[in-house]
């Protein structure tokens, strides 16, 4: 049965070259590039496929702008969302790197958002791997709106030691992390219970969420426990009456602060990472909605600068693709 | 004697389901506290208002209430006689809160004058035809 040709033109041209010349020292380049494009490229495009399936209607992502700090805010019943969030930097005396993560959250009731990550990541001069995955639930406690809303977040998550995407900070969590080679450290397997107590209030257009974070490895070891806070605020609290794409509503700003709190034996600050910047998304009408974060490191441990990407969309009503349409 | 067990059961399980659906008809505006039922909308009848409304239902209302507001895939009509005799203060109270376990979530990282506008515009919606007057003029 003949293969079609491969869509991606580096990959075609790899291929190419292999059967052209036979040559061997082109196979590892040809089986790396396959590796690249499976492992960076890969959520992309499935990311984009999930974009094209999604029905065409307006969006309007309610969350506030945070990359580490979770607010009350839950997947509308129904929906799911499909997001790629970016770490990127170059930590001190070592190789920068990208990790990406693919995210889908599903709002599965209401009161219970259901999400699934899968993670990778490439170093130059290194290598591209895959990382591993999380799977994570949240649930809003009280049926109605308090000054403050607390929401339970319970998360496994199977990772190994060449994670880069900093999607929290726990424990004695540090550059060290980031500075490992691929080969060495992705032997390095973590299966982690992780919960969260997220408390978050919305005072006059603003919102403001505390995050406290306590971790497990299933296979040893103490408590870890971190945090993150985050305020944020729309631009504007009253929309526009017409349609328009960079009208202040579609934007929204905040800061957040996150870090380790190291373990149950030695609670506090010392010998752990911390994080701060400024955030903003987009929220483009019709459209999905960008994220950006610069993220500087405030202590030793931490890495100078992460830069922090998101480009998320929601497929509205995804469950009714699969539902009887309504009798007319 | 066994059919009119079978009658009798039928009989008690129309009432709970009745029951029931009065219930969960009536339960979260009986939850509204007599102050927000109160609050006046500072958007009302405004035009502008009712274009951003209308905007912001077609953004994060329409995939589950229809872009006619009118309800799809067994969620409720915004156009029905209980949305309209409700007050102000009780869709504001409703659009904060949510009805977790009947599949409404809160609103509440929507600012609230948006949430206001929103109302706004869904006073400014038709009201669905009663079922006796759909008879009475087919």
């Amino acid at each position: 049965m003949a293969k079609s040709p491969h869509p991606i033109p580096e990959v075609r041209a790899a291929q190419k070259s292999v059967l052209r010349h036979g040559d061997r020292s082109s196979r590892p380049r040809f089986q790396r590039l396959l590796a690249q494009f499976s492992l960076s490229r890969g959520p992309t495009l499935l990311f984009l496929l999930l974009l094209c399936a999604a029905p065409h209607k307006t969006a309007r992502a309610q969350e506030p702008p945070y990359f580490v700090t979770y607010s009350e805010a839950l997947e509308e019943p129904g929906n799911l969302e499909v997001a790629q969030k970016g770490t990127t930097g170059s930590p001190k005396d070592a190789n920068g790197f990208y990790s990406a993560t693919l995210e889908l959250e599903y709002g599965a009731e209401a009161w219970w958002t259901t999400e699934l990550y899968l993670q990778g990541q490439a170093t130059t001069n290194d290598s591209t791997i895959f990382t591993g995955f999380r799977w994570e639930n949240r649930f809003r406690v009280l049926p109605t709106e308090h000054a403050i809303n607390p929401v339970l977040y319970l998360e496994y998550e199977d990772v190994n030691g060449a994670d880069k995407s900093v999607l929290e900070v726990t424990g004695h969590d540090s550059i060290a992390d980031l500075q490992g080679r691929n080969a060495d450290s992705r032997g390095d397997i973590s299966r982690t219970v992780e919960g969260k107590l997220i408390l978050s209030s919305n005072p006059k257009g603003w919102n403001i969420s505390e995050n406290w974070i306590m971790e497990k490895d299933m296979m040893g070891g103490a408590w870890e426990f971190g945090y993150a806070v985050g305020a944020s605020r729309p631009l504007a609290l009253s929309a526009s009456s017409r349609a328009c794409t960079f009208c202040r509503q579609n934007f929204s700003a905040g800061a957040e602060v996150y870090g380790g709190l190291a373990t149950v034996h030695d609670f506090g600050f010392h010998d752990t990472s911390q994080y701060a910047g400024p955030t903003a998304y987009f929220n483009i009408p019709h459209g999905p909605t960008l994220g950006f974060s610069p993220q500087f490191g405030l202590s030793d441990n931490s890495a100078g600068v992460l830069w922090r990407l998101k480009i998320s969309y929601e497929i509205q009503q995804f469950r009714d693709l699969f539902s009887k349409k309504e009798a007319q | 004697m066994r059919r009119s067990r079978i009658m009798w059961m039928a009989l008690i399980l129309l009432s709970i389901s009745a029951a029931a659906l009065v219930a969960a008809e009536s339960s979260w505006l009986s939850k509204v506290p007599p102050a927000d039922r109160q609050r006046v909308n500072p958007y009302a009848g405004r035009p502008d208002a009712i274009a951003a409304g209308k905007l912001l239902f077609e953004g994060s209302c329409a995939k589950c209430h229809g872009s006619d507001a009118e309800g799809r895939h067994g969620r409720p009509s915004l156009r029905s006689e209980r949305v309209a005799h409700a007050t102000d203060g009780e869709l504001a109270w409703l659009l904060r809160n949510g009805s977790l376990h009947k599949g409404m979530p809160t609103w509440n990282s929507l600012p609230e004058p948006e949430r206001w506008q929103l109302i706004a515009f869904l006073r400014s919606l038709p009201r669905d035809s009663p079922p006796s007057a759909a008879v009475a003029h087919p």
